[in-house]
Parts: C-alpha cells; sequence; structure tokens
C-alpha cells in the first residue's frame, strides 16, 4: 500500500503527464536501441538530433547504426507508437459515449471492414497500378470507410435517433457478417494462408516511413477532433438525455465522435492489421488511475497507448528472435495480467482505504 | 415564463399527449399529476426538448422551444431525472461541474472563475460539497439525486424539471429535496414543473397541480380542487378518501383497501368492561373509531382501549398529560391506543347500560360529580381553577357513523346531559343559578363502524333518540347515585 502523498502525487494530472511522458520516451529509446545489433542510446540521441536540428554532423557515426536507427528501427518506432495511440484514443472515446466497458475500437465493425479489404488484397493478388505495395493499407481505409459509413446509415434506419444500443447491435451484426467473409476466404485459400493470418494478428515490421506517412494525416485528424469533444464525452457518458440537458447537441457530436473514432481504426487496422487488446485495456487503465475526466484520459490514452504497442513491438521482436511473433498476441499476453493486477491492486486499496 | 399551447405528441406517431394547454408562471411549483401512461413522462420530454412535438407549440420565455439551440435551451431549463446513473466514476464535483457546459463559450470551452464560483455556491446550498472529492458510484442513491440536482442548478437554469425526482429516495430525503426545491422557487424565482406519483407530497408543495388523464387534461387548478375525492377516484380508478392535513392547509388523500370485511358483528357492551377503585376501563376487540376530549387519545383516531381513571381530588393538573401516560404504561394499557380520562368521582357510582334499536346498538357509561357545577351561560363569573367533579360520558356505538353523525353526537350526548342536570336542579356555587354541567367534563364516541350505517345523529334520527335516553338516565343516576354518596 503505497504512503498518501504517492497516491497523491499519482492522482495529479500534471504528474499524469510527467508519468506517461517518461514512460513513452523510455519506450522509445528501447524501442530503438533492442535488436539484434543494439544500438546505444548516445548515438540514438545523436542521429536524432542530427536530423531534427541539422547541427551534428553524422560523419564520425557508423553508417550501419543511422541507417538501422532511420530506415528500420524509428519509422517502425514510430508507426506502432501512431498505432497504439490511435486505437487507445478510439477505445476511450468509444467507451465514453457507448457507455460500456466493454466497447473498443472493434465495436463497430470498422476493423473487420478494414480486414476485408486486406484480405481481399491479398486473397486475389490485387495490385493497383502506381499505388502497387499501397494498395493494401488504401483498399484496406477505403473498406473501413464503406463499413462506418454502411453501420451509420444502417442504424439510422433502424432508429433515427441511433441510440447506443442500435449502434451497438449494427456493430455486432456487421462485424459478424464481415467476420463469416473473412472466414471464407481463409477456408478457400492455399498459399496466401500464412500471409493472411500474419496480417491479420496484426504486425508494424517492415513498414518503412511510407506507411507513417498513411496514417499521419488520419490520426491528427481524429485525435484533433475527439480531444474538441472531451467535455461533450463526458456529458454524454451520462447517458444521452442527460447529455442533451445539460446542452449537447447529441446527435452531432454522436457522428462526429464515431466518424473520428472509425477513422482512427481505420487507418489503425489498415497499416499494422488487427491489435486487439490495447484500444479495450489502454483507456481502463487511464481512467482507473487518473480518473474518467475525458479531458485527460484522451491524451493520456494516446501517450500510453503508443508507450504500451512500443514495447509490445519490442517484446514481440525479440522474445524468439529472430523470429518475430505478431504483435496482437504480445499485447494481450502483457495486457491481460497487467490489467488484472491493476484491478486487484485497486480492489485492495478500495477495500483499506 | 412557460407557455404550452395545443401540444399533441408521443412517440412514432401515435400522440401520446394530446391538445394540451396551460401556462406556468415564474416561481411556481407545479406539479404534474397522472395515472401510469397518462402522458406525463411524454409531456416532460416534450418540455426538455427531447421529443419532437407532433403539433402546437411550446414558448419559453417569450420564445418557441425550436428556436433555441441545444446550449441556449440548457441554459434556461434543466432537467432533473428519476434516477440518473453514469457508467464511469466521476468525482462529485467533476459531475456537477458538467453542469456548466451550456454556459462555456469558445473552441476551447476554457473553465472560467465565474464557473467555479457557480459550480461551488450550488455545491454547498445543495450541502453536496462535503463530500464533492468523491465517486459518485460510491454514494447513496439519496446523495446521488441531491448531486444532479446540484448538476441541474449549477446550469443556473430559469425552469427545472423533475421527472418523479423522489422516487427511490426515503421519507427524510423526500422531504428533504422537496423543501430545497420549494426554497428555490420562493428565494431565487426558480420555475419548477414536476411529475409526481405521491398524490399528498404534490398536495402539500405545489402551488398548482395538473392532472392528465389518458394524455388530455382533466383539471389544472389549485391542489384542494384538483384533489378532490371524485376526481381522483374517477382517474385512478381506485379507492381514495380525502381529509386534511393536521397541520398545513393541504389537502391529503388516503387509500382505502379493499379488505374483506367478515370481522363478526361485534357489540360493545358492558361485558367487556373492568371496573376496579383505581379506573375503569374497556377493551374492545377490534379498533374503534373514536372522537374524544380525553386527556389521552383526544380528537378523532382509532383506539383499542378506554380508561376512566380515578384520581384524589387535590391532584395536581400542572402535568397531567405525561403523568396520565406513564399511569396508563404502569397499568399495562398503550397510550397511543388508549383513551384515558381522569374524574375525582368513586368509581363505584359508575352508571352503564345498552340500548338497543333496530340494527345498531348504544353502550353509555357515565361517571358524575357535581360539585364543580357551572351555569355555562353566567360562566365569565367564574375564575380559573381545577376542581374535581366531572361528568365523563362514554357512548360506544354499535355501528358505523359518519363524520357528520360523529359531531351531532357530541351534541345530543351534551344536550341530554345538560337536561339531567337541570332535572336534578342542579346549581352553580358561584352564581346560584341552574348549572349545565361541569367546568371539566370529558366525552367520548366510539364505535365500531361495522354494521348499520348511521348517517345522522341529530336527536330526532334513530340513533340520537337513542344517544339522548342513553345520556339522560345515566347521567341521573350517576348523579343520584353521588349525591348519596356525599349525603350519607
Amino acid at each position: 500500500m503505497p504512503r498518501p502523498s504517492i497516491l497523491k502525487f499519482l492522482n495529479n494530472k500534471f504528474a499524469a503527464y510527467i508519468i506517461t511522458g517518461i514512460f513513452l520516451i523510455i519506450s522509445i529509446i528501447l524501442g530503438i536501441s533492442i535488436g539484434t545489433v543494439s544500438v546505444p542510446v548516445p548515438i540514438i540521441l545523436k542521429i536524432i538530433a542530427s536530423k531534427v536540428f541539422g547541427i551534428i554532423s553524422l560523419t564520425d557515426i557508423e553508417p550501419m547504426y543511422t541507417s538501422i536507427v532511420l530506415n528500420i528501427r524509428l519509422p517502425r518506432v514510430i508507426l506502432s507508437g501512431l498505432v497504439g495511440a490511435s486505437l487507445a484514443i478510439a477505445g476511450a472515446a468509444f467507451q465514453g459515449l457507448l457507455r460500456n466497458p466493454l466497447a473498443d475500437p472493434y465495436t463497430l465493425g470498422v476493423s473487420s471492414g478494414a480486414s476485408v479489404g486486406a484480405v481481399i488484397t491479398l486473397f486475389f493478388k490485387i495490385s493497383i497500378p502506381i499505388i502497387g505495395f499501397f494498395t493494401l493499407p488504401l483498399l484496406s481505409i477505403l473498406f473501413s470507410l464503406i463499413t462506418i459509413f454502411c453501420v451509420l446509415t444502417f442504424a439510422r434506419k433502424i432508429e433515427r435517433s441511433m441510440r447506443v444500443e442500435t449502434i451497438i447491435l449494427t456493430g455486432i451484426i456487421f462485424s459478424s457478417f464481415l467476420g463469416a467473409l473473412i472466414s471464407l476466404m481463409i477456408a478457400l485459400t492455399g498459399d496466401e494462408l500464412r500471409q493472411i493470418i500474419g496480417w491479420l494478428l496484426g504486425s508494424v515490421s517492415m513498414r518503412g516511413w511510407d506507411y507513417i506517412k498513411i496514417i499521419l494525416p488520419f490520426f491528427i485528424v481524429g485525435s484533433g477532433i475527439l480531444l474538441f469533444n472531451a467535455k461533450e464525452l463526458n456529458a454524454m457518458s451520462f447517458g444521452e438525455e442527460r447529455a442533451h440537458h445539460l446542452g449537447v447537441n447529441v446527435q452531432k457530436r454522436k457522428l462526429i465522435v464515431l466518424t473520428a473514432g472509425s477513422i482512427l481504426t481505420g487507418a489503425a487496422v489498415a497499416v499494422s492489421g488487427t491489435i486487439g487488446f490495447v484500444g479495450l485495456v489502454i483507456p481502463h487503465l487511464v481512467r482507473i488511475v487518473w480518473g474518467p475526466d475525458h479531458k485527460h484520459l484522451l491524451p493520456l490514452s494516446i501517450v500510453t497507448g503508443s508507450g504500451f504497442l512500443i514495447l509490445a513491438d519490442l517484446i514481440s521482436r525479440m522474445i524468439i528472435s529472430p523470429t518475430e511473433l505478431p504483435i496482437g498476441v504480445i499485447t494481450a499476453l502483457i495486457g491481460a495480467p497487467v490489467f488484472a493486477a491493476i484491478l486487484l491492486q485497486r480492489k485492495r486499496m478500495e477495500r483499506s482505504g | 415564463m412557460l407557455s404550452v399551447q395545443h401540444v399533441s405528441g408521443g412517440y412514432s406517431g401515435e400522440a401520446v399527449v394530446k391538445d394540451v394547454s396551460f401556462e406556468v408562471k415564474k416561481g411556481e411549483l407545479f406539479g404534474i399529476l397522472g395515472p401510469n401512461g397518462s402522458g406525463k413522462t411524454t409531456l416532460l420530454k416534450m418540455l426538455s426538448g427531447i421529443l419532437p412535438i407532433q403539433q402546437g407549440e411550446i414558448y419559453i420565455g417569450g420564445n418557441r422551444l425550436k428556436s433555441y439551440s441545444p446550449k441556449q435551451l440548457a441554459q434556461k431549463v434543466a432537467v432533473l431525472s428519476q434516477h440518473s446513473t453514469g457508467a464511469f466514476s466521476y468525482t462529485v464535483k467533476e459531475t456537477v461541474s458538467l453542469g456548466r457546459y451550456a454556459h462555456q463559450k469558445g473552441l476551447f470551452q476554457t473553465w472560467s472563475q465565474a464557473d467555479e464560483t457557480v459550480v461551488q455556491r450550488v455545491m454547498k446550498q445543495i450541502g453536496v460539497s462535503s463530500f464533492q472529492d468523491k465517486n459518485i458510484q460510491e454514494l447513496s442513491g439519496g446523495e446521488k439525486q441531491r448531486v444532479f440536482l446540484a448538476q441541474a442548478l449549477a446550469q443556473e437554469p430559469e425552469i427545472l424539471l423533475l421527472d418523479e425526482p423522489t422516487n427511490h429516495l426515503d421519507l427524510s430525503y423526500q422531504k428533504e429535496l422537496l423543501d430545497l426545491l420549494k426554497q428555490w422557487t420562493t428565494q431565487n424565482g426558480l420555475t419548477v414543473i414536476s411529475i409526481f406519483h405521491d398524490l399528498n407530497l404534490a398536495g402539500l408543495y405545489c402551488d398548482r397541480l395538473l392532472l392528465l388523464e389518458k394524455g388530455i387534461i382533466k383539471i389544472n387548478h389549485i391542489p384542494n380542487e384538483v384533489l378532490r375525492e371524485e376526481t381522483i377516484r374517477a382517474v385512478y380508478k381506485t379507492n381514495i378518501q380525502k381529509h386534511p392535513h393536521p397541520k398545513v392547509a393541504a389537502p391529503q388523500m388516503v387509500l382505502l383497501p379493499e379488505m374483506n370485511r367478515t370481522v363478526p358483528s361485534i357489540e360493545i357492551n358492558e361485558s367487556m368492561l373492568h371496573q376496579s377503585a383505581e379506573f375503569i376501563c374497556l377493551k374492545s376487540p377490534i379498533p374503534l373509531r373514536t372522537m374524544s376530549s380525553g386527556v389521552i387519545g383526544a380528537g378523532t383516531g382509532w383506539q383499542h382501549t378506554f380508561v376512566n381513571r380515578h384520581v384524589h381530588k387535590d391532584y395536581d393538573c400542572s402535568n397531567h398529560r405525561s403523568e396520565m401516560a406513564a399511569f396508563l404504561l404502569t397499568n399495562g394499557f398503550e397510550p397511543s391506543e388508549t383513551v384515558g380520562m381522569m374524574t375525582a368521582v368513586i368509581l363505584e357510582d359508575v352508571v352503564y347500560d345498552l340500548y338497543k334499536a333496530d340494527g345498531f346498538s348504544v353502550f353509555a357509561v357515565v361517571t358524575a360529580g357535581v360539585g364543580n357545577a357551572v351555569d355555562a351561560s353566567k360562566s365569565e363569573l367564574h375564575t380559573l381553577g381545577m376542581v374535581p367533579g366531572t361528568i365523563n360520558t362514554w357512548i360506544f356505538v354499535n355501528g358505523e357513523l359518519s363524520e357528520e353523525a360523529f359531531i351531532q353526537s357530541i351534541m345530543t350526548a351534551t344536550e341530554a346531559k345538560v337536561k339531567a342536570v337541570n332535572e336534578l336542579k342542579v346549581i352553580d356555587q358561584v352564581t346560584g343559578t341552574m348549572a349545565t354541567g361541569t367546568s371539566t367534563d370529558s366525552i367520548l364516541i366510539a364505535a365500531t363502524q361495522t354494521g348499520r350505517e348511521l348517517d345522522y345523529a341529530g336527536t330526532i334520527t334513530p340513533l340520537g333518540k337513542l344517544i339522548s335516553k342513553a345520556v339522560y338516565q345515566c347521567t341521573i343516576e350517576a348523579i343520584q347515585k353521588s349525591r348519596k354518596r356525599k349525603s350519607s
């Protein structure tokens, strides 16, 4: 049982940003430094500093290090960070909006849509000219957008006011249907099986800077919109009627939040596959430690989610190196026990305090 | 403040509320009543802008409801629902602060000093500031309801809408909440419109009531007019009775349960009378409806036990009520179920008799002493001083009496008593004129409320005739006995 002063420090919002910030920086540095070839931390800092500020020359650093850091590890770390951040903030927003602690970014079926896009690309070996290699992520994003559109239109058809229960049910309908399509393609496939399964389990390896360019605009727009709707999310987590009485334009805000969250999810799934657990657990973890206020919950989820996924990626490639494990497996393997431990700890604190 | 004109509306095309019009003035506490399914909640939802209005118009502060944006509306109208739940554990202060949402402007909606002041003030007024850092999910139902009330009031609304605010609250919280609302209407000019299930609470607190029946206004008036027995019986289709609140000028309704009246018809008679030197007592097997002027159990009520206690003529009358209650307790009587009287008369001289008529009967018990006789027409010549010498009259009626019959019984019994006293030429010692009774006479009318219905008890009604006869005969005999004891 920590002493009260520590508890107070933990509860302080300012401290929250410092703690999660440090966690993210350490994750980034570890993520870049550790690998089959270990890169010393000072060299990493030097390389990054020279790239960012352009003052220090790279001539005295071994080109191999520069190449590993800039072309392999840094993009990988940034990509996993962006994916983790997108999933975490989308999860936090969906849980708040749907008032359902079991909601996650995949509840609305967006991820299934993105997966269908990706699996179709792999199954039919589609390669659109000019964009070539990017056919998969782009088709995937396209499919996720189509899915959001369908889910929301369908939910609206059922009930004009689009209650959250209706939205969740619609999401489940679409998820199961699209999931069945994916299973069908897996069942019919031959050689691409490994590729499809590997993609479905999620990975951020060998993506390079181009994938970052794909996800970054979606991330900025999506999380920007969500951050501006933090107050509305607070109100809506008390129920839609309550939010309406407080002066929130519920219909409009709900659509905005759903769309922003879906864009984030779709983009994340398109670049990395369906990585589970981050979007479900990180928001819970942040909420347990620092409270449910979305003004802080959303940014803290971004920082914690990205740090968490960077570490998960690091472990997935280190644990039985040189073979890489699917990152989705690792997130669940680490996430579940950590989450369980936090829940238990919290219950104990409540009882004793 | 609020004007509703020919409004109809409901769910999925079907109008639940039909052509409703009313107005609510500023600072009013306006209650909406009606049985389940009468459209109360639908009406409230339309007032709060959640349900679209199908026909008609609602005006708030002179402007159409539809012309307000959600934020503007939230600055005017706040809502407290039956039970508000949050899925997440916000603190009390965070919850109350959300009430300021509608007042925050700009893209970043910064928290201003004014917002903080309002939130702190409201939390203090509602009495939730002491636990402002607590998690709302750890609070009790009453505390939660107060937190959400504080949230609604933090909106600084002009109109507060409530949907059965006292539901799930225990008695003390119900009173506390409504006292608070009443206070806000009178002190801050807040207009409160609330749905009530409890007619009595509505009658106690509301300035005006609107009674809905099947989506149509049955009546919109002051509580006393709305809470009429016939109206409520017709709308709620149940048996109720109205009676006044004992302390406040507000109508109250009581339910009449449909009990099988298979109680064997009971006759109160001398077999239930027990007599000792210290007291005479009558124990009834069923509670009797009473109206009395005893030391204990005065007024109207339902009582089991009736005690006439002998006290010494030098009895100190200063604290007689609690002394009498203590006496009853030590003798194994429950004061709350007992009518207790006192007399200095020797109890052996009690006179009682059963008088029978067609379908009902009267059992009278009288103790009389006339040492203190007074001529009521000249009573101003008397100085105030309690001197023993009392006529205590008990009348038990084996029949069902109306309220009028109770009061007429008292009149009839009094007239018969006066006549008896006159007949025996009892003289007021101070004035030297004919006395009418004594200064400390007590009376009890107790009815079994089973058997024949007796609506009146004037002197020539069947019941009046029997009571006159009983009181007259018993009183004469009792006074004679008492005189005989004195002279011997």
